[in-house]
């Protein structure tokens, strides 16, 4: 294990953040930390770099009890959201800093700079400073000057949070193969359940403080351990007191056994995907097909269709009666 | 139309409150040739005088850029009891007429003073009242660049290996450096031409403790008008000087935006 993370607790005042939280990392994997915010992701990430104390708990790194040493000898590479350049340095300074700071020799440093630079594009960019570059090309550089020391792990804190929605896809797909390249342990806290699934090998889910299911994009998706995690990782619609999700609804126009009536209220067409919307009994439900099952099946508003789960649906009991499930933000 | 009257506006009130009375001094002095002005500046008196004032004020910029950034540091990074007070009295100085600022002063460190520290008719008293009258300068220069400054560099500092010195010197002192020494440049042109605080607990000894202002004023009031004239150019001289070096330095270290 690269990262042990055992029975930490960790309070800002009286309000807990986390609660317990055990958390193994397998060398050379890479982890998403997803949750929505305020579930206490970042603050574990921040005890795993030593920028945070817990207040009970241990961190182990590569088998060496890190709870109570500095973030200086903890050999992490750490990158914030908001890049935290070096504003008064140059993109060449700012990646050479870790390895000025351990007073490598100069022609090691440039070396090692310029491999990194190329590594992450900006070999052109050298003689820049911060405030000149955009912001994947700032974050860029904060992942190249993590990486310039070598850090056992390597942690995010949201790295593609404040970049939009174009550059964060092309980050992230990169961010996959640099890691496929680099094969150093990587960590990383995000809220998007996409880009969790489109990025990591393993995922942690975090609600308040507390975690809620460890395991792979496919297991987290397919058997979610509980009704929070079925919705925050994909849609989810209510069916007949369970949740299900919407593309795993058999959308029929005639009755058959262990269907459902519903009444079609709308049907919105995205493309390939269509969504019908429907009520049965007051509440509502909506089915996700592709758009060549929506035509054949030829209805339209006011119809009556016939729903029923398709034979390998995870289903859960939908908490509460009936209660309506928010689908997760973003 | 707003552009054009805004313009206007701005050049003729600088015009009136600044350029003209400016230049009217440097005319009145050069009146008679710079020959004449820079004698009127080499009189012994006029010259000990600006001797003291520039030293005074380069050493009280200097200790000033250094408590004034500490004194900043505390009120942004500390928490304790009565921060806000103390936040508050930074200002003071510049509240208080130079004058009650002086008086103060003379009775804190003049010839009874209950301190025993007797600095009357010292070079270091002016030094103390020019320390005083300028401190606010540097502290409220540096403090909103110290509430501004990113935590998460220093923070990326500390994961990248660098201490908390290394971290100061490399990351922090770099970033606050252009509002220090704007700081202590303000503090600088403000003692040069410091009156008000300086003149009790000085005694203005010619030869030993009496400031340039001071000196200027003696002048006039024996009539002499160029003379004060010239002095006040030197003063104004050094003055825009220190400006124009600030201004270099600003787009210096902006040159990164």
């Amino acid at each position: 294990m690269a990262i042990e993370v055992c029975d930490v607790n960790k309070s800002f005042g009286t309000t807990p953040v986390l609660r317990d939280v055990s958390v193994d990392i397998s060398s050379g994997s890479l982890t998403a930390l997803l949750g929505p915010s305020g579930g206490g992701k970042s603050t574990l990430l921040r005890i795993i770099a030593g920028l945070e104390v817990p207040d009970s708990g241990t961190v182990v790194i590569s088998g060496v009890d890190a709870t109570r040493l500095s973030p200086q000898r903890r050999n992490v590479g750490f990158v914030f959201q908001h890049y935290a350049a070096f504003k008064h340095l140059t993109v060449y300074r700012n990646v050479a800093f870790g390895l000025e700071v351990r007073k490598r020799p100069k022609a090691e440093v440039r070396r090692r700079v310029h491999e990194l630079l190329e590594l992450v594009h900006l070999e052109q960019m050298a003689d820049r400073y911060p405030a000149q570059l955009s912001g994947g090309q700032r974050q860029r550089m904060a992942l190249a000057r993590a990486l310039a020391v070598e850090p056992e792990v390597l942690l995010l804190d949201e790295p593609f949070g404040a970049l939009d929605a174009q550059v964060r896809k092309e980050l992230r797909t990169w961010l996959r193969r640099l890691h496929d390249e680099v094969h150093v342990t990587t960590v990383f806290v995000t809220h998007d359940q996409e880009e969790a699934m489109d990025v990591a090998d393993e995922i942690v889910v975090l609600a308040n403080g507390a975690v809620e299911q460890v395991g792979s994009p496919d297991e987290i998706y397919d058997n979610p351990a509980n009704p929070f995690v079925m919705s925050f990782l994909g849609p989810v619609t209510n069916l007949a007191g369970h949740l299900v999700r919407p593309h795993d609804i058999d959308v029929s126009a005639t009755e058959r056994s262990g269907g459902t009536a519903a009444a079609v209220t709308r049907i919105v067409r995205l493309g390939f995907e269509v969504r019908i919307e429907m009520r049965i009994d007051e509440q509502d439900v909506w089915a996700q097909l592709t758009r060549g099952t929506a035509d054949s099946l030829g209805i339209e508003p006011g119809d009556t269709v016939y729903l029923r789960p398709s034979p390998h649906a995870k289903r859960l009991a939908s908490p509460g009666s009936g209660r309506p499930v928010q689908e997760p933000a973003g | 139309m707003g552009t054009g009257l805004g313009v206007g506006t701005a050049v003729l009130y600088l015009s009136l409150i600044v350029l003209i009375p400016l230049a009217a001094v440097v005319w009145r002095a050069g009146g008679q040739g710079i020959g004449y002005v820079w004698q009127a500046i080499r009189t012994p008196d006029s010259w000990a005088a600006l001797e003291l004032t520039l030293v005074a004020s380069v050493i009280v910029a200097l200790v000033n850029v250094v408590m004034g950034t500490v004194i900043a540091w505390v009120l942004v990074r500390d928490r304790f009891p009565g921060k806000a007070i103390v936040d508050m009295l930074i200002d003071l100085p510049f509240a208080l007429p130079t004058i009650v600022a002086g008086l103060v002063l003379l009775a804190l460190y003049g010839a009874n003073s209950p301190l025993h520290v007797n600095l009357a008719y010292s070079e270091a008293g002016v030094v103390v009242a020019l320390l005083f009258v300028t401190l606010p300068f540097v502290v409220r220069t540096v403090q909103p660049v110290l509430l501004e400054l990113d935590r998460d560099m220093e923070q990326a500092a500390y994961s990248l290996g660098a201490g908390q010195w290394v971290t100061f010197r490399r990351i922090i002192l770099p970033n606050l450096a252009p509002a220090m020494l704007s700081g202590a440049g303000l503090a600088f042109t403000r003692s040069i031409a410091e009156f008000g605080s300086t003149v009790l607990i000085s005694g203005n000894i010619p030869f030993k403790t009496q400031v340039a202002a001071v000196n200027v004023a003696g002048r006039i009031e024996s009539d002499n008008l160029t003379g004060a004239a010239a002095v006040s150019t030197a003063l104004l001289l050094v003055a825009f000087v220190v400006l124009i070096m600030l201004d270099l330095v600003q787009r210096w270290a902006g040159r990164r935006d």
